[in-house]
């Protein structure tokens, strides 16, 4: 009986491995973070726009508050810089831009010309405090709690969809937990 | 036939990495490339064994010792300072590993989710191993009749 059964138990978990390994909306590229739930890394950086002053996330110990990767040479973060913009402008959360391996010149047109959705931008110029964060490619948005906690990451342009259904709900259950 | 099928394996290749470049949202920065060697020849030699022992996030099957990718640079960057300030080896991995996961390094450690992978092909060795220890037998059982029939080929 089983000489039978074992060749057909085999050829259903191949077909379940393909199913899941050869599934076209897999991203192959998705890694989880092994940050999550883990302390955000705190950083100290000049501010993009003005190098006589410092920008920090220790600032915002205490605040719940997102944390966005960009540059300039990055395509998909021009994409998404008018949701940051709407987001900004729900007064939800603060959001620190970290501008990642880019030119200060050309950080400071790009925000003068799409806008400025950042309470401040750190400017990491050799990538010392994207790989810290384990950043991979740009862009990429971190959700961090009162106590400082990295709660979520989203790898990819922000949309007002993602804000809506993976940011929100984890602010306000953050808050109402009182993290 | 032969080039042909090497035309074919080079446009799936072609299609493969053009498809991999597509998906990934990572861009990255056009930036510093760390060159030279360290003076320190015992530290090179660790450098090289060490980024050729992690993965290139943004290009999944290249070490970041071959890559061309930016973050790879960045990350050999990153295994120099820390190889010149002293670092050991597993300090260096156990840094990386927090920041990326496991999948930045080449040789995952054997643990309750990786104990699968490492000991699959013993798993497998063992299973062709009792096959070959149950055909044979059998067959030495079987009656010698090896003589074909007369025009049965």
């Amino acid at each position: 009986m089983w000489k039978y059964l074992l060749p057909l138990g085999v050829f259903i978990s191949l077909i379940v491995l393909f199913a899941v390994g050869l599934n076209p909306k897999r991203d192959i590229h998705y890694l989880p973070s092994p940050l999550i739930d883990k302390p955000a890394p705190e950083f100290t950086l000049t501010d993009v726009l003005d190098p006589n002053r410092t920008v920090s996330n220790r600032a915002l110990k205490g605040h719940v508050y997102l944390f966005n990767v960009w540059a300039t040479w990055c395509e998909a973060c021009r994409e998404e810089q008018h949701t940051l913009l709407e987001i900004a402008q729900q007064h939800v959360v603060p959001i620190l831009g970290l501008d990642w391996n880019d030119q200060r010149s050309a950080a400071q047109e790009w925000l003068r010309d799409l806008g400025d959705p950042y309470q401040a931008v750190g400017f990491d110029q050799n990538g010392h405090v994207a790989i810290n964060w384990g950043v991979y490619g740009a862009p990429e948005t971190y959700l961090v709690d009162r106590k400082g906690r990295i709660l979520f990451k989203h790898i990819a342009p922000m949309t007002m969809a993602v804000w809506n259904k993976q940011f929100l709900p984890r602010i306000e259950a953050a808050r109402r937990g009182g993290a | 036939m032969r080039p042909r099928a090497t035309t074919i394996g080079g446009l799936l290749l072609a299609a493969i990495v053009s498809a991999g470049i597509g998906t990934a949202f990572g861009a990255l920065p056009p930036g510093v490339y760390v060159k030279g060697e360290l003076v320190n020849p015992a530290l090179q030699s660790r450098f090289e064994h060490i980024t050729r022992r992690l993965r290139c996030l943004v290009c999944q099957n290249e070490a970041i010792a071959d890559s061309d990718a930016e973050l790879a640079a960045e990350l050999r960057a990153e295994v120099r300072q820390m190889l010149v300030a002293g670092k050991s080896n597993a300090q260096i991995y156990g840094y990386m590993k927090a920041r990326y996961g496991e999948f930045v390094l080449y040789d995952p450690p054997v643990d309750g989710k990786t104990i699968f992978i490492w000991g699959a092909p013993f798993a497998l060795l063992l299973v062709g191993a009792v096959v070959i220890i149950r055909v044979v037998r059998a067959r030495s059982k079987m009656p010698l009749d090896d003589e074909p029939e007369a025009g049965s080929t």
